[in-house]
């Protein structure tokens, strides 16, 4: 897996919890290092140790917490890189959604080797969505709910999520539209970060 | 005006930044993206000519040049400050003289964006200026990511060369390796034997026969320093052609001598390189160190070096035991330099 993904999982202990926890965590899942490198590849199989051991050290079941970590992916001021590069997926948060059949494929054009889970949108009707994510990042379902709810209060929008479970390999989040106007959103604008 | 009649408002959804020109050179219609640029300009009944100046193709100064080369990649800039490229083409329209130019940024894209505090919405859906500068944005946090590595590896490899104890050339240990391994004797404070070789003539094969001679002779010359001493003596290369050696648990001055003989003569056996065969010799100065003789590192090579010195006066090819006296008579033929060789 993808050392940015790892990365991702470690700064958001490091900047939420701080540095202590994380190197706890690193010794509990017994990795021999204490920071990832985010251009590195890393084995698949130190997801899950990494995974157990920050929800021990931290006490939070994995669900929990992979969903605070795609809220912290795009909402934390060291991210805002992240968000930024979200908010290019659309002019609304509905335009947002629809780019998230792309999301595999900009994060390729953007790292050539970060290969993220499979990803689907289901448009049930105008304001009521389903999100069918892989699993090949564990409980990427739940770090898309957090960030998808996340980036609807960026756009000021009022979305419902709901984690509808999972198995096989694939879950699946439900997004329902409440009110597509329902706050002023966060300022984006397209040339504020470039360069 | 010739086409259907909602063109203006088709332009306005495909080409934004698009401006509509009568036979007479003026606007009658401009995209909303394009008046972006020149909010309180006058846009329609202005002069197209007097708003943008074309810059490429050079030949281009009138309406009728322009209408010449529609068509064609144009360079055009806005008259007035802020200063801004564009990028353009022109195409007639119907029998009326009627010409449309569309416009983009080009390349300056992500100043123009900046400049005119632009949006998504701003850009027809089909352009790729957003894809454009989300490319620009990712690619730009993606090189800071490996720029970052960078300086971190690099930061580790400097470290790791600093920690490093072997001499690239000759796979032997280095000045700093030569400074732990006298630093632990010191401490353990046991008997041991430092001699200090400098090769004579190296500098005479280097000049003549170049460096990679020089390099060849430098390996031979650590094979023989490895082969003629124990595995437990350590055999250092301090930089050029000096190299040192220290031997534990010796006390005995003839098998010292027996060692530096061995040494030098070996030395001396021509190298071949390359059809010249490289001449040279060694001189040596030893020391011993005697614990509670309080001597320390410091003393123990300054007393090596004079003794290093003696044999080079008095000749070289030789070796030298430091004693005291040298430091008195400085004068080669009534040292007590002991010839090895």
């Amino acid at each position: 897996m993808h050392g940015l993904i790892y990365r991702a999982i470690e700064c958001f202990v490091t900047d939420s919890y701080g540095p202590e926890k994380w190197a706890e965590a690193a010794a509990l899942a017994d990795l021999g290092f204490v920071e990832f490198e985010p251009m590195l590849i890393y084995d698949d199989v130190l997801a899950p140790r990494v995974i157990a051991a920050v929800g021990t050290v931290l006490n939070r079941c994995e669900a929990d917490l992979m969903e605070d970590v795609g809220t912290y992916l795009v909402s934390h001021p060291n991210t805002e890189g992240l968000r930024r590069l979200m908010r290019f997926g659309g002019v609304s948060f509905v335009e947002l959604l629809h780019s998230l059949d792309d999301l595999q494929d900009r994060a390729r054009l953007a790292v050539s080797d970060l290969i993220l889970p499979y990803i689907e949108l289901h448009e049930y009707s105008a304001t009521h969505f389903g999100l069918i994510c892989g699993t090949s990042i564990p409980s990427f379902g739940h770090v898309m709910m957090g960030l998808l709810r996340t980036m609807a209060d960026d756009y000021g929008v009022l979305a419902l999520l709901e984690f509808e479970g999972g198995a096989q390999g694939m879950e699946t989040v439900s997004i329902r539209l409440v009110e597509t106007e329902f706050a002023e959103g966060r300022r984006f604008a397209l040339g504020a970060g470039a360069l | 005006m010739t086409g259907p009649d909602n063109m203006p408002a088709v332009l306005d959804v495909l080409c934004p930044m698009h401006v509509m020109i009568n036979h007479t050179g003026h606007i009658v219609h401009v995209g909303d993206t394009l008046r972006k640029l020149r909010p309180d300009l006058n846009w329609v009944g202005a002069r197209f000519l007097e708003v943008f100046a074309l810059k490429r193709p050079r030949t281009v100064n009138s309406m009728s040049d322009l209408r010449d080369n529609a068509g064609i990649k144009l360079h055009l800039q806005l008259r007035d400050s802020p200063v801004t490229e564009l990028k353009g083409v022109a195409v007639a329209c119907g029998p009326d003289g009627v010409l449309i130019v569309n416009l983009s940024f080009g390349i300056s894209v992500v100043d123009g964006v900046r400049q005119y505090d632009l949006t998504h919405a701003d850009f027809a859906p089909t352009d790729l200026a957003t894809e454009m500068l989300y490319l620009v944005e990712a690619k730009s946090t993606a090189m800071e990511a490996w720029r970052k590595l960078n300086l971190r590896l690099q930061g580790a490899m400097i470290a790791a060369e600093e920690q490093a104890f072997t001499d690239t050339l000759t796979g032997l240990k280095n000045r700093r390796a030569m400074d732990h391994v006298m630093a632990r004797a010191l401490e353990r404070g046991t008997q041991f034997a430092l001699m200090q070789l400098d090769l004579d003539f190296f500098k005479l094969v280097n000049d003549t026969l170049g460096h990679a001679a020089g390099d060849h002779v430098l390996q031979t010359v650590a094979r023989i320093m490895v082969d003629e001493t124990r595995s437990e003596d350590t055999v250092a290369r301090l930089g050029g052609d000096e190299f040192v050696i220290v031997l534990p648990d010796v006390r005995d001055i003839p098998a010292l001598r027996r060692i530096g003989s061995r040494l030098i003569k070996r030395l001396e056996v021509p190298m071949p390189f390359e059809g010249n065969d490289c001449c040279i010799s060694a001189s040596i100065g030893t020391v011993f160190f005697e614990p509670g003789s309080g001597a320390d590192m410091r003393s123990l090579l300054d007393d090596v070096d004079v003794a290093l010195y003696a044999s080079k006066r008095a000749g070289r090819g030789r070796q030298t035991f430091y004693s005291p006296a040298l430091r008195r008579g400085l004068n080669a033929n009534e040292s007590t330099s002991q010839q090895a060789g």
